[in-house]
């Protein structure tokens, strides 16, 4: 037990590590990347005093690492800057946008585990049979698309054929429950349909790789139903690579809901981050990349350490 | 020749594949000659349904969508083959260094790529475009420095294998220099494998494009591009006009063909193994 502690706290430790060094380039890289920010949002026709004022109200006068560490100061503090585009709080606008995004991203994640995980056992339940051969075609083709294609086909079918659900996921705080659910039902599923795919496939290649193993064939051999043997002897051991790539797909999830967000005009982090890029509203920029970044890392790490947790093999490295 | 006789027993999925991909390349070749109208000519009316002179319609400036297809096919695969190719170069370069080298080179460059792994790539690349600026240099020089990092994980990994051989080791002796050693001794044997990932790799690529495209951020109009046109015609979906399905629907065509192929390299490359 002190063994797996130890281990865990050494993958966090590793991890913290990354999100500093990411934060470092994060900062750094908008530093060194050619091109001057002041000059750049002030345009060509600037004159120097005024780009003078403009560095000194950004601070960019100041040293770098001085900046650097009142800038992370700040973010622990909840302190983000202001925006300069309109020169609001950058902690305002990100707040809820974020609550917004984990909303959407975990909702789909609910949706999307158990069905990946149940369609993952009954694919190596029935390999190589008709069941399995369109399940296969399907997520294939599915993780072949670009999300924005399968988010318009949605739309097409669903809020223009049909009209069942809205295009456009507009949520606010006042909105009950099960209105937001609504609202954001084809977004949801767009993401969902794109991660079932991949963790699919991952599910019925753990299981069908354990099903070689000399226990299942004993456990064949006493004359067990298939079914009891690919659930009760096979899955609990496949469980160690299945959570490995839930975690993996949910940081996909928090990420790749930056583009179907734009598509469904949802108000969220990935919205604003695009919104930003293209004003070029470098400290939002920043902020929210750091915010998405270390999501990203946290459940990568996460996946990491149930991994370690859920597979004894893994505990004692050479 | 060798390569007719795996063409012809190949199975029915990579012929499909390969039929895919000819005809996207195809469109891209011969893009002035088969396209009824030019890139950015304004043709007709806004949107108007597919019919005898626009066969799949206008855009949202009244522009022939088939031609801004075919213009499309010809500027989105070529910016994104540029684009593997710069990867493969910069990431498959550093990755033979490393494994040739071996010692604080290769546990230099492989911290810094773990650290550029960690972070989520749409996300960095929408930093640094942020930071750059948008446009056609920006994204194909960000996204491939992005990519090559993948490819330098595994072309290290291949190049590891093969300088622990005997060959290389004579070669060693024999006081070659590194540059010889990876061109000679390191890119023959490594080449298959790296091969296999071109492919995946410029699914992957195309994708993102794509997707900074539709988010505005990669290539610019007038330039037709499929992820740009989606865009630019998403309004039109709500009318019930099926406009920005077309783009859509291309992109995916491309990734199944080339996803068709690979699987069949790699079925074969792990075929010739045992």
């Amino acid at each position: 037990m002190k063994g797996i502690v130890s281990l865990v706290v050494k993958r966090l430790a590793l991890g913290l590590v990354t999100i500093i060094v990411i934060s470092l380039l994060i900062f750094v890289g908008v530093e060194a990347l050619p091109g001057d920010l002041a000059e750049a949002i002030l345009g060509q026709e600037a004159t120097p005093e005024t780009v003078a004022a403009f560095r000194k109200e950004l601070k960019l006068d100041l040293p770098p690492h001085v900046r650097y560490f009142a800038w992370l100061g700040g973010f622990m503090k909840g302190d983000l800057g202001n925006s300069l585009a309109n020169g609001r709080p950058i902690a305002d606008l990100i707040g809820w946008r974020f609550a917004n995004t984990m909303f959407l991203a975990s909702v789909a994640a609910v949706i999307s585990v158990p069905i990946a995980v149940i369609l993952g056992i009954l694919a190596a339940l029935y390999r190589n049979t008709l069941f399995d051969k369109i399940i296969s075609t399907i997520t294939l083709s599915t993780i072949s698309f670009p999300e924005f294609f399968v988010a318009y086909i949605l739309i097409a079918l669903f809020s223009v054929q049909i009209v069942l659900f809205p295009s456009i996921s507009n949520i606010n705080d006042q909105m009950p429950f099960w209105e937001k659910i609504y609202a954001i039902i084809l977004p949801c599923l767009t993401l969902a349909l794109v991660v079932i795919a991949h963790m699919m496939r991952q599910t019925r290649a753990a299981i069908i790789n354990i099903l070689a193993s000399p226990f299942i064939e004993m456990a064949r051999l006493k004359g067990l139903k298939n079914m009891r043997v690919i659930v009760l002897h096979a899955f609990p051991n496949a469980l160690s690579p299945v959570i490995n790539v839930i975690a993996l797909n949910l940081a996909y999830l928090v990420v790749g809901v930056v583009i179907v967000e734009v598509v469904f005009v949802y108000p969220g982090l990935g919205q604003l981050l695009v919104d930003s890029v293209s004003k070029r509203d470098i400290p939002v920029v920043q902020a929210s990349g750091l915010i998405f970044a270390a999501t990203y890392v946290s459940l990568n790490l996460l996946a990491d350490v149930l991994s370690i947790i859920s597979n004894p093999r893994l505990r004692n490295p050479r | 020749m060798n390569f007719f006789k795996l063409l012809r027993q190949s199975p029915l999925s990579a012929r499909i594949g390969i039929f895919m991909v000819l005809i996207n390349v195809l469109a891209a070749i011969l893009a002035p000659v088969i396209c009824p109208y030019s890139e950015t000519e304004v043709v007709a009316d806004v949107w108007v349904m597919p019919n005898a002179d626009n066969w799949l319609g206008t855009d949202h400036l009244g522009r022939d969508m088939f031609t801004r297809l075919v213009y499309g096919a010809r500027n989105t695969i070529a910016i994104a083959f540029v684009t593997t190719i710069l990867s493969f170069v910069v990431g498959s370069i550093l990755g033979f260094f490393a494994a040739t080298l071996g010692g604080w080179t290769d546990l230099g460059i492989s911290r810094v790529v773990d650290i550029l792994m960690a972070f989520p790539t749409l996300i960095f690349a929408l930093m640094v475009l942020s930071v750059v600026g948008t446009g056609t240099m920006s994204l194909i020089v960000v996204i491939a420095l992005l990519d090559s990092t993948r490819v330098f994980r595994l072309s290290r990994a291949v190049a590891m294998d093969i300088t622990v051989m005997e060959f290389v080791e004579a070669a060693r002796l024999r006081g070659e220099r590194i540059w010889w050693l990876m061109r000679h001794e390191i890119l023959p044997n490594a080449l298959p494998p790296l091969v296999a990932e071109f492919g995946l790799r410029f699914c992957f690529v195309f994708l993102f494009i794509a997707s900074l495209s539709f988010l505005g951020l990669g290539i610019q109009p007038p330039t037709a591009d499929w992820g740009g046109m989606v865009r630019e015609n998403a309004g039109a979906i709500t009318f019930g006009i099926m406009t920005p399905l077309f783009p859509a629907a291309c992109i995916a065509f491309l990734t199944v063909g080339v996803n068709l192929i690979v699987d069949w390299f790699l079925h074969l490359a792990s075929g010739l193994k045992d």
